[in-house]
């Protein structure tokens, strides 16, 4: 239980930068949340059974959630890692690899599971989700954010520099919050390009956030879960080969 | 038994042996040097007596466990200093330590009590809750040593503990390093300051292209390798003179305008040399450089 030290260490260092922290992770996506859903909400009577403002949150909440666990996975990670070294460190201790990137990726979850439950809460106060099975939508935050984070951890081990991360994030992640149904229904989408959109996890998160926003249960459920765990446990096993191939080799 | 002790230990990392069949014996108790210019393998060979890195053929057995396989357990008993410090730039002085104990499974009560006396130890008393870019290098340095003891460990394994300093950092270092060796702690340091290996180390291996070539005491390695005076000698006339004063030397070394001259007897060189006004010169004992620049050459290694 050793990646339980690297994740409080993680912890530690954002309690210290708290302020900051969390307002460079809500604040975008609470400002493209109240801009865009109240001034493109006013021009749609309603998408999907629910108002417009509704709909972005439950895909701004699997969004911001997606977006902190990669930016930390990736660019706080790859700064733990190669310029602080601080991974080099951790391992003179009785720590392996495996707890690190263990660690790591639960620190991202982590990280990403808050960004996603005080969007929630705001949009709860701001009366968007009214029924309690909402409440649900919270472990499907942190599972979007352990997949996610898996997945940019692969990204950081891979990495040689900080230039490596841009092609990640316009090449896959910004088309993919296109796609996924994060602004408009994925099912308006020409069918190659939603079952692109179904072959990657945010799509699966969003199924399952929205109709728990709008006070219903989602269908499919076992499906969506299966998809994101199935990305959370293959991309943590890609992240632990290339990290001991990096490290132990 | 031994502290530390490898067998024909390889490393190949592409074409390159950086680590060729590698012995070490390390006692308890005892501080071990390991000499080599840059690129001779010395931190490869630590890197693997850690188990960080995986030999490709040869045994390591430290403090008793077999590593790579235990070395999670081994590392419970051992302390790094690494040669580049990787001290937390985010937290303080005293949080650094505190965050450290708890990757050896310390309870924040255990680490907590032991900061006090660490931090007394480095030096850094007064400094618990200053920030890490605020520390000067030695600073830096000795909370680095003081990390690497947060779990009281039997070993010391230390890669180039002072490169980089100034001479007063320097020898602060080396006076906490004399106590802990008092305190029957082993200690296991790579350096390529002849000085550094000479004061603090019981013996010593000098290693070069990824072998050990010579293992011993300071002083029974100068004795065996080279003749216990040196002159050295630069100015005009230098190759005239050499041509006549070789025969009282059994041994010359050029490097560049300046000849190295070694023998059991300076008094015969230093005799000729007093009638060449336009030779300068310098009559020195025999040292360990000397020593290792025989075994290493004089050619330099980037």
């Amino acid at each position: 239980m050793r990646w339980i030290a690297v994740w409080r260490r993680n912890f530690l260092v954002w309690r210290k930068l708290l302020v900051a922290s969390v307002l460079s992770n809500l604040a975008d996506p609470l400002i493209l949340l109240f801009g865009l859903g109240y001034g493109l909400g006013a021009l749609l009577p309603s998408v999907a059974g629910m108002s417009y403002i509704a709909f972005f949150a439950a895909g701004t909440l699997c969004s911001a959630t997606m977006f902190t666990a990669s930016f930390e996975s990736m660019f706080s990670g790859f700064s733990r890692m190669h310029g602080q070294k601080t991974w080099d460190a951790i391992l003179y201790a009785p720590v392996t690899i495996d707890d690190v990137v263990a660690g790591e990726i639960v620190w991202a979850a982590s990280k990403a599971w808050l960004s996603g439950a005080t969007i929630l809460a705001v949009a709860a106060a701001f009366g968007l989700a009214a029924s309690p099975i909402v409440v649900m939508a919270l472990p499907v935050a942190f599972l979007v954010g352990l997949a996610f984070a898996a997945v940019g951890l692969i990204m950081t081990v891979l990495a040689k520099n900080w230039d490596f991360f841009s092609f990640y994030m316009t090449l896959i992640m910004t088309p993919m919050t296109m796609i996924s149904g994060v602004f408009f229904p994925a099912e308006q989408l020409p069918a190659p390009v939603l079952a692109v959109a179904q072959a990657l996890p945010l799509y699966h998160g969003i199924e399952l956030v929205r109709p728990l926003v709008a006070g219903s249960w989602p269908t499919s459920v076992p499906v969506h879960l299966a998809v994101l765990l199935a990305y959370a446990a293959a991309a943590y096993a890609i992240a632990l080969y290339f990290a001991r191939r990096r490290f132990s080799a | 038994m031994s502290a530390l002790q490898a067998r024909a230990l390889r490393k190949r990392y592409g074409d390159l042996e950086v680590v060729n069949g590698v012995d070490l014996d390390v006692a308890p108790g005892e501080c071990f040097g390991l000499l080599g210019p840059n690129g001779a393998g010395k931190t490869t060979t630590l890197r693997l007596c850690l188990g960080l890195t995986y030999p490709d053929a040869g045994t390591i057995e430290l403090l008793g466990e077999p590593v790579p396989a235990r070395a999670r357990e081994a590392r419970s008993r051992v302390g790094v200093v690494p040669q580049f410090d990787n001290l937390d730039p985010d937290f303080t002085v005293e949080e650094n330590l505190l965050v450290y104990g708890r990757y050896f499974g310390m309870s924040r009560a255990t680490v907590a009590a032991r900061v006090p006396e660490l931090l007394e130890f480095a030096g850094l008393a007064g400094r618990a809750d200053a920030r890490i870019n605020a520390l000067s290098g030695g600073m830096k340095r000795r909370l680095t040593l003081a990390r690497a003891l947060i779990n009281d460990p039997q070993l010391l394994f230390m890669d180039e503990p002072t490169t980089g300093l100034d001479p007063q950092a320097r020898h602060l270092i080396w006076e906490r390093l004399r106590r802990l060796t008092q305190e029957g702690k082993t200690l296991v340091l790579t350096t390529h300051f002849m000085e550094e290996a000479e004061r603090l180390c019981h013996r010593l291996a000098i290693m070069d292209r990824g072998r050990l070539i010579s293992v011993g005491s300071p002083r029974a390695l100068i004795a065996e390798h080279i003749e216990p005076q040196v002159v050295e000698v630069h100015g005009s006339g230098l190759d005239r003179w050499l041509q006549q004063a070789r025969r009282l030397a059994p041994r010359v070394e050029r490097a560049g305008d300046t000849a190295f001259l070694y023998a059991a007897d300076a008094a015969p060189l230093i005799a000729g040399l007093r009638g060449e006004p336009e030779l300068s010169f310098l009559h020195r004992p025999a040292s360990l450089e000397d020593v290792f620049l025989k075994l290493t050459g004089r050619d330099l290694r980037d």
